[in-house]
């Protein structure tokens, strides 16, 4: 049952990241990446992380996705294509094809570690216990990246302050 | 899972659904008797007894409307639109406790379709989807009024989120768990969390008017500036999906704030009056079960009102002024709530322990 769920989800997130890549509209391109988010949080559900699948969908599908739709919307009045030149397409085919030979070359010997049944717990992914992990044995990184967070959103106000004497209206 | 608990759970899905639409149905005709009473008028009273099939005649005429897809719209967005909006809306009452548990032939019915640990984080996801039918609609429409519409409930409902989520937080600290079920049975008898997070409350009631896009904070249907908003160019059923997707998003947020706030089916003297029903621990647990289960929904009730009363009493902001409320009022407001209540509950560690 979880199996083919499994593969069932697989499927579907890897189709729908393809016609992210694909989709020639960007509005359809970014409905398309939601749905890849939303598989993606089908993913973390199966692994019994619950807490980081709806965080995932909050935080990604919720808030990020409908600012890129924002933009997207408002850039998207116009309908004229954008010609890409002939060059710059042979560019992107060498560059992404050198990108998966080293992707296959590194995976090639992988090998993917597996779980110890006896201290498995299949309750790591929950709340509590995520919580305990984050304030307790990864305090230092968890609380630089709020850090490096209020940093952004402090350079993000100064950047969209208004210069003295500006008026819009 | 057993069996029967599989059949009980899709029976109750199904009633809650059904609820649901009944519910969504009605308040269309409560809105027009609510604002006629506001406005010293008589309302609906055409459509049978106090004209109470007044929503199937608007029904039925909706379904015979003609069914228009605008030239150059993108018309596989445009028809997904209401379908989104309407299905996101269904899809949050799944986690919210609407009573206790039962006790039939020894086995406890939880009156909640699902619990999970998360319960609470479900909801604020959903909500978080909830703008995307909007704004699918309102950009597949081709006109820019509906465009203009779609972004506003982008904007609008991406920065009550935030006042939303840190006034939720407050709750968080004090119950110290995310399950629905488990912060309804914190507030047992008359220990709702009203009490102990007035500024909580306001924040959340102000921030579920914004997400529902109610007046006072319906700029994306604001028809003196963007003709109809984003469902300009909307017709029949399409339209009126939109429109009930509107009054189920009313009930869920009015659902959410009786269980987060009001003490979900909890009310005062519960126990005592339990004992004084029967010494029969059985019957005394369902008496007060359905008991609470009535004063669960009188609650949201009581809120769906709330939200028209609003509806025909205040007046429309004006957009710079809807932002700077979100931005500058409510989120350092919801701030110094949680600042508060950290102090509070250290405090009380401190004094009554």
């Amino acid at each position: 049952m979880t199996d083919s769920l499994f593969f069932f989800l697989a499927s579907l997130t890897l189709l729908c990241a393809l016609m992210v890549v694909i989709s020639k509209n960007p509005v359809h391109s970014v409905l398309f990446l939601i749905l890849t988010f939303f598989t993606i949080s089908g993913h973390y559900i199966l692994l019994n992380a619950q807490f980081l699948a709806a965080v995932n969908i909050i935080v990604y599908a919720g808030a990020i996705m409908v600012l890129f739709l924002f933009v997207i919307m408002f850039l998207n009045q116009s309908q004229e294509r954008v010609r890409t030149a002939t060059i710059s397409k042979f560019a992107g085919v060498t560059a992404g094809g050198l990108l998966f030979i080293v992707l296959v070359a590194a995976l090639r010997d992988a090998s993917v570690q597996t779980y110890d049944p006896e201290t498995f717990d299949s309750q790591i992914g929950m709340v509590e216990n995520l919580g305990k992990v984050l304030f307790g044995d990864y305090l230092l990184p968890f609380e630089l990246a709020s850090v490096l967070f209020l940093v952004a959103m402090v350079g993000a106000v100064m950047l969209g302050k208004k210069e003295e004497g500006e008026k819009h209206f | 899972m057993e069996s029967v608990d599989l059949i009980y759970k899709t029976i109750y899905i199904l009633v809650i659904f059904g609820i649901t639409l009944l519910i969504a149905t009605y308040s269309t005709y409560a809105e027009r008797k609510v604002a006629a009473f506001i406005q010293d008028r008589i309302g609906p009273n055409r459509a049978g007894p106090f004209g109470l099939l007044q929503p199937l005649a608007d029904a039925g005429k909706m379904f015979f409307k003609e069914e228009f897809i605008p030239a150059k719209s993108n018309k596989a967005l445009f028809i997904l639109g209401p379908g989104v909006a309407m299905l996101i809306a269904c899809m949050s009452s799944a986690v919210i406790p609407f009573g206790d548990m039962l006790i039939i032939g020894g086995r406890e019915v939880y009156l909640q379709a699902i619990e999970v640990n998360i319960g609470l984080l479900y909801v604020f996801g959903v909500v978080s989807l909830g703008v995307y039918g909007v704004m699918i609609g309102g950009w597949a429409s081709n006109n820019k009024f509906s465009l203009l519409g779609a972004i506003r409930a982008a904007s609008q409902n991406i920065s009550y989120e935030l006042a939303m989520g840190l006034s939720i937080i407050a709750i968080l600290m004090m119950t110290g768990s995310l399950s629905l079920r488990e912060i309804a049975a914190q507030q047992a008898g008359f220990n709702w969390n009203i009490w102990y997070q007035p500024l909580g409350f306001i924040i959340f009631l102000v921030c579920a008017f914004a997400e529902t896009n109610r007046t006072p904070f319906d700029l994306p249907e604001c028809e003196a500036e963007l003709v109809g908003g984003y469902h300009t160019e909307y017709s029949s059923m399409k339209l009126g999906l939109f429109l009930f997707a509107e009054y189920i998003n009313i009930f869920v947020a009015s659902a959410v704030m009786a269980t987060l706030y009001f003490g979900a089916y909890n009310f005062p003297f519960m126990h005592e009056l339990g004992a004084l029903i029967s010494d029969d621990p059985v019957i005394a647990n369902n008496v007060i079960t359905i008991l609470g289960v009535v004063v669960m929904f009188a609650k949201i009730f009581f809120f769906i009102f709330f939200f028209m009363w609003v509806r025909w009493t205040l007046p429309r902001f004006r957009f710079d002024q809807l932002m700077k409320l979100g931005w500058q009022i409510l989120i350092p407001l919801a701030i110094l709530n949680i600042i508060l209540t950290g102090g509070g509950i250290l405090l009380k560690d401190h004094f009554f322990n």
